[in-house]
């Protein structure tokens, strides 16, 4: 019987024949949020990006990751579900709140039900009745709410964060923090949490792997 | 979709890549193409033309003349259920390249011109290279009504006898024009228009040839300098070019320096210069349609005021025609076309000064009076003179001595 | 940029230099010439023409050149930052929209000595009535050509200006520099000038190489007896004997030849500049504060705009003219007959205008957002040197090309078809929306796509639904640009068309040579007036459609 959750099995990461991370073996079980650390250009996001398959050609990787068993390697990024939040929200701009949610909700429901789910969703979040706001003028913990429902909507199987808590104030940050951390445990989701943060990482009460013995130059975190 | 509108200038040598790159590829010989056979009779023609698409080849470059062949279009469609359109071309030679890469090409049928706009050096070239179809025109009913007579150029076609191998369309003749409001008595020799510029410099210009307005000009002022104006009328000869045209270099020589920015520059052809006459830059212009002052008054491309004349000693004539090419889709049609052209119906249209002015071929005694008639209705036009003042016509030298004008007034003046 | 597209656009410019080229050294088998021979090139040399028409040439396009680098480097130097200088950007599109052969007539129209500018000022110049026997247009020097062709061309340095300093903190290094005590002017050619040149080049040698080898303006504005290079090869190109075609395509060869000693004598001239500017660089000269200098810069872009719509009003008041007769300043009667009495044939005309500008620009616009998703995709990083690539379409004069290109069109049995016409106007259409598109495209944060993939959006989702909308203000004016290239092609619309499609372009300039000012104006002013629209249309589609969406603002 093969491990519930994401497993990465000694995952190396290089760009021109420099070794950036790895190789790494780890474990996040559902509900568990694991921590990466390390400063910024050590390769953490890119990692995330393989993790997505949409890391940029210019680098190399290797080993095999597992979702619930299943390895993705051979999937396209669509298909892996995987729910990634980055430190910038990402609405996207040309979407009201309600089109940038309902483009997260998987198809096959009627519009009626789309409008429904996004909706409670928005209420549940206490954000009821922004769906028609353009996401720009909302304020930033909004937004952030709203990236996070975005996410959940597209119903993933585990979750990546990229710094997500990166850019709201410290009120904010605490609030949006739990209720990240709240979300996954309810939904028993594994999540692998990138930061330089130590309090994100304390908060997250998880495992801590730190990644910070090369320093990569060029690299664009 | 075909070009459309007026000036299709400068367009013709892709035309003659395109026939270029068909003798290298072949391509041409492979599109089959039903004979036309000649008609034996007018009865006959009638009936083979009936469903025939023409594509008459001819200068595009003015839209009075497109719009004229235009209507003639819709008239021959009506009547003779003919299809006619117009390729329109600028310059006529491109269509003899045409008819010549078929003919190499193997090309004896199933030609894609079928009339062609003509007269001078290009039917010199398609009659001697045996180009042409006919002779047809004694089978038009229309060609007992010319005016033979009167007009000879209309049967000797630049010293090369027509032989029925083109139809008269119309008539040319060097006409000069004027501002009356601003110029009173203009000069009617080439030695007074010397004077005459003498006294105004800047305000004379002709077209730099080969412009064929502008070559006209240099025949022009040949035949009055020239002592021996019978050789005109033979094949250049290259031993006593020199000496016959001395006269002629020696008078520009006078004259550029004289003429409208101290003949630096020159107008690119008649309707330029037409154009500076309008904006008051010169005084007197010249044009080979002696209704045309008339019909750019009509249009409003000449103030009411500007008025036409001859030189004292006559002006160089010529006719104009319609030719089919001996490998043409459809010489019923383009007989039938030619046919129309010369009917008093069309040619008094096109001597109508607000559509063309273009002046007819046909001797208007000859016609019944409903004929006669449609030509004394005509508007002659405020500045076009009437027949018995356009004075003596002299006729188009051989068409070898336009070319090496054109050539030599190159290499002196277009520096 | 995937092979194919390069081939599409690059393979009919080699092709085309190679049919020129053979011709040229007297091999056209199609004639009979199988035999090589530098004869083409002895008698273009022999021909009286060549001497004045080559001074024509350099004398006009080196002026227009230098003219237009200088213009759009002092306005940048001394407005940058200053409100003027957000007004000249905002009325830069309008400018670069206009058509090279619009601008030329209604130009030509505007100095003439029985034209606009002296009819205004009458009384203080004529002489009894009669306009001034001066040389414009057509000077033998092709003075009056440069000047249209800087009208032209400052407006397009100034954009490649702007859209170079958009990406370098411009207003930040000012303001270092300023606070050091650099007059405004001097902090930017000396801080902004020597980062920004090495993105200016390859437009300011497309706007050289344009300048020696253009055809609709010099016809319209240049000297006529003898004319410039590219003029004279295409009256010979035209000459139906075929006489001259041999000569013509030596000429050709010359051009490109005249071109490239051009761009090297540029190239010479920057090194030069840059040693001896090197000790202004650190001399610690700090300039003046820059009023009267920005004075000058303002009162040039003022006569640049106000020459520009002069000449376009000119246009729009002649298609409306019945009698417009030296010296009056406005018609004196007037007639919907331009507009009307065309007709049909406008109406046709402008079908085929639209249909080619449109069509031309969709391919391009489809075949740049293919390259450039597929470059993302991939995480390819285009070099320099396909930067050079794109541009080569633009640096090669078109008469050197045009007529080998037209030759391969017809081998391909495309001979005057529509197919050929749109494919000749791909060429120099593709390099300029691939150009206007890359930046944004490349700009557009990498994450969003990102994003809606890990949402479960597939590629052809993640592209339709989210990478082109963002991108819909880009992508529109891409394709505006494109249509207005489209529209004011003229070269190869007669070479690739044969004469058989007429376009505003063609017909524009064929009226104003067969002496038409009404007619001509009303095809120029509709040239001038459907690239304007284009543009109105690609910047008001996004404000409509986003009104409500501040990010996309």
């Amino acid at each position: 019987m093969s491990e519930p959750g994401l497993v990465l099995e000694s995952v190396a990461l290089s760009l021109e024949g420099r070794r950036l991370i790895g190789p790494l073996d780890l474990q996040v079980p559902p509900g568990e949020v694991v921590t990466l650390m390390g400063r910024s250009g050590s390769g953490k996001s890119s990692l995330l990006a393989f993790i997505c398959g949409t890391l940029d050609p210019a680098f190399t990787a290797q080993g095999r990751i597992l979702l619930d068993g299943r390895d993705l390697g051979a999937l396209p990024p669509e298909r892996r579900r995987l729910g990634i939040l980055f430190q910038d929200d990402l609405l996207f701009p040309h979407l009201s709140v309600g089109g940038n949610l309902s483009f997260g909700l998987p198809p096959g429901f009627s519009g009626r039900e789309r409008r429904a789910r996004v909706a409670a969703a928005l209420a549940e979040s206490g954000l009821g009745g922004l769906e028609g706001r353009d996401p720009a003028t909302l304020s930033g913990g909004q937004r952030a709410r709203v990236a996070l429902l975005r996410m959940l909507l597209s119903e993933p199987r585990a979750l990546l964060l990229d710094e997500p808590f990166g850019g709201l104030d410290d009120v904010l940050r605490q609030q949006f923090r739990d209720l990240v951390f709240r979300r996954i445990r309810e939904r028993r989701l594994p999540a692998l949490l990138v930061t330089h943060d130590r309090a994100d990482a304390a908060a997250a009460s998880g495992k801590i792997v730190t990644v910070d013995e090369d320093f990569c130059n060029g690299h664009k975190e | 979709m075909a070009a459309t509108l007026t000036g299709v200038r400068m367009i013709s040598f892709t035309r003659r890549v395109a026939v270029l790159a068909l003798l290298l590829s072949g391509l041409g010989l492979g599109r089959a193409a039903l004979a036309d056979p000649a008609p034996a009779s007018w009865d006959q023609a009638l009936a083979q033309a009936k469903g025939e698409t023409v594509y008459f080849n001819a200068w595009g470059g003015d839209p009075k003349i497109n719009a004229y062949v235009s209507w003639a279009a819709e008239r021959v469609q009506a009547e003779y259920g003919v299809t006619l359109r117009q390729v329109k071309l600028s310059d006529t030679a491109e269509a003899v390249t045409r008819v010549l890469a078929e003919k190499t090409a193997g090309r004896s049928d199933g030609g894609s011109v079928d009339l062609i706009w003509i007269n001078g050096a290009n039917f010199a070239a398609m009659k001697r290279q045996g180009l042409l179809f006919g002779p047809f025109t004694q089978m038009l009913p229309n060609d007992a009504l010319v005016d033979v007579a009167g007009k000879p150029t209309t049967a000797v076609d630049f010293t090369v006898p027509v032989d029925g191998l083109e139809a008269p369309w119309g008539m040319a003749q060097i006409v000069f024009i004027y501002d009356s409001a601003r110029l009173q008595d203009p000069p009617r020799s080439m030695a007074a228009l010397l004077a005459w510029a003498e006294a105004h410099p800047g305000r004379f210009t002709y077209p730099a040839p080969p412009d064929f307005t502008g070559a006209t000009f240099l025949k022009q002022a040949l035949y009055e300098m020239t002592d021996d104006p019978a050789a005109l009328a033979k094949p250049v000869d290259e031993s006593g070019f020199a000496a016959a045209t001395a006269p002629l270099w020696r008078y520009l020589d006078k004259l550029n320096p004289l003429l409208w920015r101290h003949g630096q520059q020159f107008p690119q052809n008649s309707e330029a210069m037409r154009q500076l006459l309008d904006d008051g830059e010169i005084d007197i212009a010249f044009n080979f349609n002696p209704s045309e002052a008339s019909a750019a008054i009509a249009q409003g491309l000449l103030p009411p005021t500007v008025r036409s004349y001859v030189f004292d000693r006559g002006s160089i004539a010529n006719t104009h025609f319609v030719a089919i090419p001996f490998n043409a889709n459809a010489k019923a049609g383009a007989m039938v076309v030619a046919n129309f052209l010369m009917s008093p119906e069309a040619q008094a249209r096109k001597q109508d000064p607000a559509l063309w002015g273009d002046p007819t071929v046909l001797d208007v005694t000859k016609l019944d009076p409903a004929g006669r008639k449609l030509f004394a209705d005509l508007p002659l036009g405020a500045a076009t003179l009437p027949p018995e003042k356009l004075g003596r016509t002299l006729p188009e030298p051989d068409p070898s001595w336009m070319t090496r004008l054109a050539e030599e007034w190159r290499q002196h003046y277009a520096r | 940029m995937p092979a194919i597209t390069l081939a599409l656009f690059l393979l009919p410019v080699l092709a085309g230099l190679i049919g020129t080229l053979l011709p040229a050294l007297g091999l056209l088998p199609s004639l009979g010439d199988t035999r090589f021979s530098l004869r083409p090139f002895a008698r273009l040399f022999a021909a009286p023409e060549l001497p004045g028409a080559l001074a024509a040439t350099l004398v006009s396009g080196l002026l227009a050149t230098l003219l237009s680098f200088l213009t759009a480097l002092g306005l940048a130097a001394a407005l940058e930052g200053t409100r003027l200088f957000a007004w000249l950007r905002r009325l830069l599109a309008p400018l670069l929209a206009i058509p090279h052969a619009a601008l030329a007539i209604g130009f030509a129209f505007l100095v003439a000595p029985s034209g606009w500018l002296v009819r205004l000022a009458a009384p203080l110049v004529a002489s009894g009535g009669l306009p001034p026997d001066l040389p414009i247009p057509g000077d033998r020097l092709g003075l009056t050509l440069a000047a249209g062709l800087w009208l032209k061309e400052t407006p397009f340095l100034l954009l490649a200006i702007i859209a170079g300093t958009n990406q370098l903190p411009v207003a930040r290094f000012l303001d270092i520099a300023r606070s050091l005590g650099y007059g405004p002017a001097t902090a930017w050619l000396k801080i902004i000038l020597p980062v920004l040149y090495g993105q200016l080049r390859l437009p300011i040698y497309a706007v050289l190489a344009f300048s020696l080898s253009v055809v609709d303006m010099a016809l319209i504005l240049g000297p006529s007896t003898p004319p410039t290079l590219a003029t004279l090869l295409l009256a010979w190109f035209d000459d139906p004997s075929l006489e001259r075609l041999g000569p013509a395509a030596a000429g050709g060869m010359l051009q490109l030849l005249l071109v490239a000693a051009a761009i090297l004598l540029w190239r010479l001239g920057e090194l030069l500049i840059v040693l001896a500017a090197r000790a202004w660089l650190a001399g610690g000269g700090r300039g003046h504060a820059g009023v009267m200098s920005r004075l000058i810069a303002g009162a040039i872009a003022l006569l640049l705009f106000l020459l520009a719509s002069a000449s376009i009003l000119a246009l729009g008041l002649w298609s409306l003219a019945w009698r417009w007769p030296f010296p009056q300043r406005l018609p004196a009667s007037w007639s919907l007959g331009n507009w009307l009495g065309a007709g049909e044939g406008l109406g046709r005309v402008l079908a085929t205008s639209l249909l080619l500008a449109l069509a031309t620009a969709a391919i391009a616009l489809l075949l740049s957002l293919g390259c450039l998703e597929n470059e993302r995709r991939h995480g390819l990083h285009p070099t320099a040197r396909v930067l050079w690539l794109i541009y080569l379409p633009l640096l090669i004069p078109q008469i050197s090309f045009m007529f080998g290109m037209t030759a391969l069109l017809a081998w391909l049995g495309l001979e005057a078809s529509l197919a050929a016409l749109i494919w000749s106007h791909l060429v120099f259409v593709l390099p300029y929306v691939f150009l206007m598109l890359a930046d944004p495209y490349r700009a557009l944060d990498e994450r969003y796509r990102r994003a809606g993939l890990c949402l479960g959006a597939g590629e052809s989702r993640v592209f339709f639904a989210l990478t082109l909308p963002m991108l819909l203000r880009p992508v529109l004016l891409a394709a505006a640009v494109g249509f207005s290239v489209s529209i004011a092609l003229y070269l190869p619309t007669l070479f690739a068309g044969a004469g058989r499609f007429a376009t505003l372009t063609t017909e524009a300039v064929a009226a104003n040579a067969g002496a038409d000012r009404r007619l001509a104006g009303t095809y120029g002013f509709l040239q001038a007036a459907l690239p304007l629209i284009g543009f109105g249309l690609a910047l008001l589609a996004p404000r409509i459609a986003f009104r409500h969406r501040r990010g996309l603002r």
